[in-house]
């Protein structure tokens, strides 16, 4: 409101952060959909699934699995260290996030690839002719990963535009809300994962 | 004098721009709330002239007028519309953002750039929706239910529909949001739970819905999307996938969204019972726990759309049970609302004569409800246009008549002015006379036989159809009178007082229209809402 000269300023930080957690539930709801999907079909074609989640690559699940819990951790450090007022480590520790984040979609996109040089895409001919369970269960994984992994975008984007706030002074030791509404959207990008994790690559 | 109070409110002064911009970039949600009204009121009349259009075609049978395919689309695109740009949003985004944040003593709501933003959403989602008309080959024909296979299969331009409906939805997750923290931060220093007025109450319910059932379609909707552009096979058969999860995961939002539709209705009700009674709400407590039972229990009975798409017995059994259970806490309402005007003084005003459709409709709308929520009388009458009367009772002749009688009602704090009496009284009479005379007749036919979605039929339902059609027409004429009723009061009606009908919540106690600030200084809550000597 900035430029209005209808409102006199309110501010409520309880409110910001009541908003942001309804809001992480409705996105945790977005999932729940995918999590009937997934839990319907692994009923009914529960052999096919195990075949096919022994496909995935375990390693860099397990390697993304730590990067995204180590960039929760310093995502949360950084909260920490802007309320006791130091702007530079929270810089730092909001930079390596946004690194973590990075680093988390490269490897997405090696993982992916490699399932594409093997013909192994939604649509493809050589899904068509994969067991019905299997084709659902790389549906669900393309589905699954893929919508998580707009949600790291959006997340870092969040993360960056928060990171310019705090170097120009917008956010500030006083005034931290949006920092912390940006690291529970963290979190909720790594719980969502954590959910994952397990469910496409290591039950079976 | 009394002009001075339209000078100095919220109509004349926004941001620091004039004009038009003024009101885009306005963050005031009084004027956000009028936006939203005028955006709903054209795509109502755009919904209406299809809806008109399919009459026109159904007076007689065979095909007269459009092609079959031409009637899918046009009924894919009525129901689109009026489902998820005009009931959803309708009295949550237009009187919710007017009166919520007056009625429980703020100053706006919680997030007002957020407010804005999501009417920006609305906006964008009904142009993807309306696009979705002109772009790619042809338009959706599938029903506003979207069910699988045949929307993944149609070479129609399914997709832009589909994503409007996400869009739209992401808006109304938005707005809802707002409302919550809206409710539960910014009450007025001694308003208590059970001291706040009705309607926010049922906002609140209403926005928990919102919150919790938006999701599970908006996903759905992509999963939709995902099929059509990649074939990832979920809904379908030849892949693995199941044509009846969709029916599922649809109906999980959608049966609640109908209580999106319903509950800010039974608000507004409920408000203005006790003004034109001039009488303390019957139940106070009743109703505010029906408003959460209904929220509650309205998550666990979509099957009862599904009677007939194959499931197992017990499943059916518990559904049906469910759907009667849920018909309670409306029946509840009905009740007090009735006491409540039990030795009251009632004010015959056109707020109040609507109301009064309202009750007669919901009426004959839930208990066919009933009729349908019982499994051996839906295998009777599913598909078939005694739902298409059902739902049309409970939506037009409920949620809409209660968006009437809110306009009438709030009118003159809106505007700072009055409208016609006579004319509004004409109009409703000509609105609830067209609207019986179009949808009543289709319960007849509907038990005969009727299909529900053919653009051609037998002749034995011509009668029916025919009534219908001139039902319409006295509709079409109700609706035009009305809104020129209402058109011209709000630039030239008699100025009106701040308290024209006798109210006790607090849009009352301000001036009409209020200023941007509502209140000069927030009023502290001693007493509850309707407290009438
Ligand atoms: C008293 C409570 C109600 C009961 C027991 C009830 C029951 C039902 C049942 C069983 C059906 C499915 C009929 C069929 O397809 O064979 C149905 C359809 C429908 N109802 Fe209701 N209903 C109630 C209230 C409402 C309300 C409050 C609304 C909206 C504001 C509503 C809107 C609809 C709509 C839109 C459909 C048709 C959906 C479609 O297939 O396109 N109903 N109702
Ligand atoms: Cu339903």
């Amino acid at each position: 409101m900035e430029n209005s000269i209808t409102h006199t300023e309110h501010r409520d930080d309880t409110a910001s952060k009541m908003g942001m957690w309804l809001f992480i539930f409705t996105e945790l709801l977005l999932f729940g959909g995918l999590f009937i999907v997934y839990s319907v079909y692994r009923s009914k074609y529960t052999a096919d699934f195990h075949v096919a989640a022994n496909q995935l690559n375990t390693f860099i699940g397990t390697v993304n699995t730590v990067i995204l819990l180590v960039s929760s951790m310093t995502v949360a450090m950084s909260v920490t260290a802007l309320r006791t007022g130091n702007k530079g480590l929270t810089l730092k520790l909001l930079a390596t996030t946004i690194f973590f984040a990075f680093l988390f979609l490269v490897n997405k996109y090696f993982e992916w690839g490699l399932k594409f040089e093997h013909h192994l895409y939604p649509g493809s001919e050589l899904m068509l002719t994969l067991k019905r369970g299997e084709l659902l269960f790389f549906g669900l994984y393309f589905f699954m990963t893929g919508l998580h992994a707009l949600h790291i975008i959006v997340g870092m984007i969040l993360l960056i535009v928060i990171y310019r706030k705090i170097q120009t002074g917008r956010i500030t030791k006083d005034d931290n809300v949006l920092l912390e509404n940006g690291g529970l959207y963290w979190h909720l990008v790594d719980l969502i994962w954590i959910f994952l994790f397990p469910l496409l690559y290591l039950i079976s | 004098m009394e002009i001075s109070a339209i000078e100095n409110s919220y109509l004349k002064h926004g941001t620091k721009y004039k004009g038009i911009l003024g009101w885009l970039t306005s963050t005031d949600h009084k004027r956000i709330g009028l936006m939203y009204m005028y955006a709903i009121m054209i795509f109502f009349l755009v919904g209406g002239l299809l809806g008109g259009l399919m009459r026109l075609e159904l007076f007689r049978p065979g095909q007269d007028y459009i092609t079959a395919q031409t009637y899918n689309a046009v009924f894919t695109v009525h129901g689109v519309i009026m489902i998820f740009l005009v009931v959803i949003p309708g009295l949550a985004a237009v009187f919710g953002n007017i009166l919520m944040p007056i009625m429980i003593g703020a100053r706006d709501v919680a997030f007002p750039k957020l407010n804005l933003f999501s009417f920006y959403i609305y906006i964008f989602g009904a142009i993807l929706a309306i696009s979705s008309q002109f772009l790619g080959k042809g338009a959706p024909d599938t029903g506003w239910t979207f069910y699988a296979p045949y929307s993944t299969d149609t070479n129609t331009n399914v997709v832009a529909a589909v994503l409007a409906a996400f869009v739209l939805g992401f808006s109304s997750i938005l707005t809802g949001l707002n409302f919550i923290v809206t409710i539960h931060r910014m009450r007025a220093p001694g308003m208590t739970w059970f001291k706040m007025p009705l309607f926010p109450w049922s906002l609140y319910a209403t926005a928990w819905i919102q919150l919790l059932a938006t999701p599970i379609v908006g996903i759905t909707l992509l999963m939709i999307i995902a099929e059509r552009w990649f074939k990832i096979g979920f809904f379908d058969p030849n892949l693995g996938g199941d044509p009846i999860l969709f029916q599922h995961l649809f109906w999980i939002y959608s049966h609640p969204a109908v209580y999106i539709m319903i509950l800010p209705a039974m608000g507004v009700i409920t408000e203005i019972i006790p003004t034109f009674s001039q009488k303390r709400v019957f139940g106070y407590k009743a109703i505010v726990f029906s408003s959460v039972a209904i929220a509650a229990v309205g998550y666990l009975v979509w099957g009862h759309h599904m009677y007939t798409a194959g499931m197992s017995v017990t499943a059916r059994w518990f559904f049906s049970l469910l759907t009667f259970i849920v018909a309670v806490p409306s029946a509840i309402k009905v009740f007090n609302w009735i006491s409540t005007m039990y030795k009251g003084s009632i004010n015959l005003q056109p707020p109040f004569f609507f109301t009064m459709a309202f009750i007669f409709n919901f009426m004959i709308g839930g208990l066919t409800g009933l009729v349908l929520g019982s499994l051996a009388t839906d295998i009777h009458v599913h598909d078939t246009a005694f739902v298409v009367a059902h739902f049309h009772y409970i939506i037009f002749g409920g949620m809409g008549f209660a968006f009437l009688a809110a306009i009438h009602y709030w009118f003159p704090k809106i505007y700072g002015r009055m409208y016609n009496n006579k004319l509004a009284n004409t109009s409703c009479a000509l609105i609830f006379g067209g609207f019986t005379l179009l949808y009543f007749p289709q319960f007849i036919i509907g038990l005969q036989g009727m299909p529900r979605r053919y653009f051609d039929y037998l002749p034995k339902y011509e009668w029916g159809q025919v009534f219908s059609f001139f039902g319409a027409i006295v509709l079409g004429i109700g609706i035009l009178i009305m809104l020129i009723n209402l058109f011209k009061s709000a630039r030239k009606g008699k100025i009106a007082s701040s308290n024209p009908w006798g109210g006790k919540t607090l849009e009352w106690t301000i001036a009409s229209p209020p200023t941007v600030e509502n209140f000069e200084e927030i009023p502290i809550i001693t007493e509850g809402p309707y407290e009438y000597k």
